[in-house]
């Protein structure tokens, strides 16, 4: 083929691409990149807009995060939140995968599956609103426990920081799961039965294949994990209580409680950066994994 | 290096009978293939050998040590398996020093091994390489070393050359063949395809059904099997049905054939049948007189292949095929007159 022929036919390729692509992106430019933009305006102002109070244009906002030290500090506590949360979803979340992918078969595989995307189709607040119930003194844990327990127990988790933990990792399980399905699907079957004749132990496969390779897919569950937790305010707040101020608590305070919108979008951007530039940290590390 | 012993192995999959009854012996340093149609048991019986899963019923044991109650990291079998395995994150040299690893043997003798095996398999220059940068024949050398530098007792190779082109197929034959005497190993092979079977083995199993119908030399097997399904299945085969008559055949049309004495003989007046090679049958010439078996037919078609011919010949309906390296075969019209000829004792009688 001549090389004018050839570009030419790039060429038609790319805009048959481009006529593709344009629906796509212009629901992206609305739906994404204009409330952004709006946030980000409301960010630099001291008063919101069209409420009829006078307003300027201030950078008071962001140096509120930096003067005061209480929203650092909660931001703080809500990325160890996050890395625990992330850590315990890895734990559950891992074994369970492979029991889905390596051990079960057929009905039993699909079962279980449902049991385990169950909480994506139920609404978040009823799931945590069961969970509270659960965990209460005297509630469905609690009465279980004593009904088959010799001696008396008392559960009284509600309000605690384990509670957070408990329903966070609820919810958020399920994304470590569904990654970590698929790369161990992926995983040959008789790759690791090479392994085992070549006289590796079942830890030694796990080791040195199983997770290796399905390392890119525990990496994706993370992330998907750890971002949204960071700035989550339901699970905190309602199975918390007292305990549960963290930093995404306290920006949909600004938001619903406090409305002071343009505080509330300041914190969020930090919140913002902040991700951004642990992702950016690790994504050496991702890189070499996927 | 040890011999395996199989007895009457039986496996099934819920109520379907896998392998059912099987005994066949594999001695020290042979080169054994095990030969059969697709769900014919080959796996099954390979992978029960490796460990892979215990049998229902019956013995294995390799080197004359019984190995039911070793699992098979134990076991230390060299095990190639048809889609090759190798581990997608470790580069060549990683793939074949894995099985020493996990062996404790230190790094240098280990490294030193690893050498060895890749100049066996010739592929020296390429251990850095990930396996989804080798071709496919590499794949296989790379599967290969792996599993013979464990040093281990048995080969087992599960069709491990199905994936690649014809020739590449040959060469790897020949290089197989090689590495397999180089180093001595008893060697088990399993593999669908019959011409495979008979240039690189010493022994030929041949299954079906999950039964062991036959067992022997090549040449044995070839020239004198005993079952029908093992003469159609390996090689071309013409197959007379008739009666048996004190010891030969009686063929529809009232013909008597000679056959060579054998287990397959029935007694008078039962139903049988009997083979010949295509190469065991002559085209006679018009008064060329001589014994043995001697049928009327007619040419149908001529197949001309370079350095062989087959002449196909209808005789009272079926086809006969002669196949001969004789070119002169070509000046014989279709549709003319022929005598076909064999001896009474290359004609093999059949259990079916
Ligand atoms: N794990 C299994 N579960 C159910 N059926 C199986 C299993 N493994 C093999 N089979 C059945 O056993 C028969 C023999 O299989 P296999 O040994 O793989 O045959 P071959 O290797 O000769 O093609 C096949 O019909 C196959 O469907
Ligand atoms: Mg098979």
């Amino acid at each position: 083929m001549n090389g004018n022929s050839t570009l030419a036919a790039h060429r038609s390729q790319g805009m048959k691409a481009a006529q593709l692509l344009f629906p796509a992106y212009l629901w992206l430019v609305l739906a994404v990149f204009l409330p952004l933009s709006a946030m980000v305006f409301f960010s630099f102002v001291t008063e919101m807009p069209f409420t009829g109070k006078p307003w300027s244009m201030t950078v008071a906002n962001y140096a509120a995060f930096f003067t005061t030290g209480i929203y650092a500090k909660l931001l703080l506590s809500s990325l160890r939140l996050a890395f625990e949360v992330t850590f315990w979803c890895v734990v559950l979340g891992f074994p369970a995968a492979y029991v889905l992918a390596k051990v079960l078969k057929g009905r039993s595989r699909e079962a279980i599956f449902l049991l385990v995307i169950l909480p994506f189709w139920s609404n978040g607040l009823v799931r945590v609103f069961s969970w509270a119930m659960v965990l209460r003194s005297g509630g469905i844990l609690d009465t279980l426990l004593n009904a088959v327990l010799p001696f008396k127990v008392d559960i009284d988790l509600i309000y605690s920081y384990p509670a957070v933990i408990i329903g966070l990792v609820h919810s958020y399980v399920p994304y470590i799961v569904l990654t970590c399905y698929l790369s161990l699907q992926a995983i040959d079957d008789s790759v690791i039965e090479a392994a085992r004749s070549l006289g590796a132990s079942r830890f030694t496969v796990l080791r040195r294949l199983i997770i290796p390779l399905s390392l890119p897919g525990i990496v994706a569950g993370a992330v998907l994990v750890f971002v949204p937790v960071i700035g989550s305010f339901m699970e905190p707040r309602i199975l918390g209580g007292r305990t549960g101020t963290f930093y995404g608590t306290v920006i949909e305070d600004q938001f619903v409680a406090v409305f002071n919108w343009p505080l509330g979008a300041a914190l969020s951007f930090i919140l913002l950066a902040v991700v951004l530039f642990i992702l950016a940290a690790a994504s050496p590390v991702m890189r070499r994994s996927a | 290096m040890a011999s395996v012993e199989v007895r009457n192995l039986s496996r099934s999959f819920g109520t379907f009978k896998a392998l059912d009854d099987v005994s066949i012996s594999f001695e020290d340093g042979g080169f054994y293939a095990l030969l059969g149609p697709s769900g014919s048991g080959k796996t099954t019986l390979l992978r029960l050998i490796a460990g892979f899963g215990y049998p229902d019923q019956g013995h294995i044991a390799i080197g004359g040590e019984s190995v039911e109650r070793v699992p098979l990291e134990k076991r230390n079998i060299g095990m190639v398996f048809q889609s090759y395995a190798l581990f997608p994150n470790m580069n060549v040299f990683d793939n074949i020093a894995f099985g020493l690893d996990v062996r404790g043997v230190p790094r240098e003798d280990a490294a030193r091994e690893v050498r060895r095996a890749l100049e066996l398999v010739q592929l020296s220059e390429l251990e850095t390489r990930r396996p989804h940068q080798l071709s496919g024949g590499q794949r296989q050398r790379v599967a290969l070393a792996r599993a013979i530098v464990i040093n281990p007792r048995v080969l087992l190779l599960d069709e491990p050359l199905g994936a690649l082109d014809k020739a590449l197929r040959l060469d790897m034959q020949v290089e197989l063949k090689r590495i397999q005497r180089e180093v001595g190993i008893t060697t088990i092979f399993v593999t669908h395809d019959q011409e495979e079977a008979l240039t690189m083995s010493d022994r030929i199993g041949i299954l079906r059904a999950g039964q062991l119908v036959e067992e022997g030399a090549p040449e044995d097997i070839y020239r004198r099997p005993k079952t029908r399904f093992a003469a159609t299945f390996l090689g071309e085969a013409n197959i007379f049905e008739g009666i048996w008559t004190d010891g030969r055949l009686r063929l529809a049309d009232g013909t008597l054939l000679e056959t060579a004495p054998g287990a397959g003989r029935g007694a008078t007046g039962e139903p049988g049948c009997c083979l010949i090679r295509p190469e065991q049958v002559r085209i006679a010439g018009e008064n060329d007189g001589g014994t043995g078996n001697r049928l009327e037919g007619r040419i149908t078609r001529r197949l001309f292949a370079g350095n062989w011919t087959t002449v196909f010949v209808d005789y009272q309906g079926k086809t006969i095929r002669v196949g001969q390296a004789n070119t002169d075969f070509l000046k014989l019209e279709d549709g003319s007159k022929v005598t076909l000829a064999f001896s009474g004792s290359n004609t093999i009688p059949l259990q079916s």
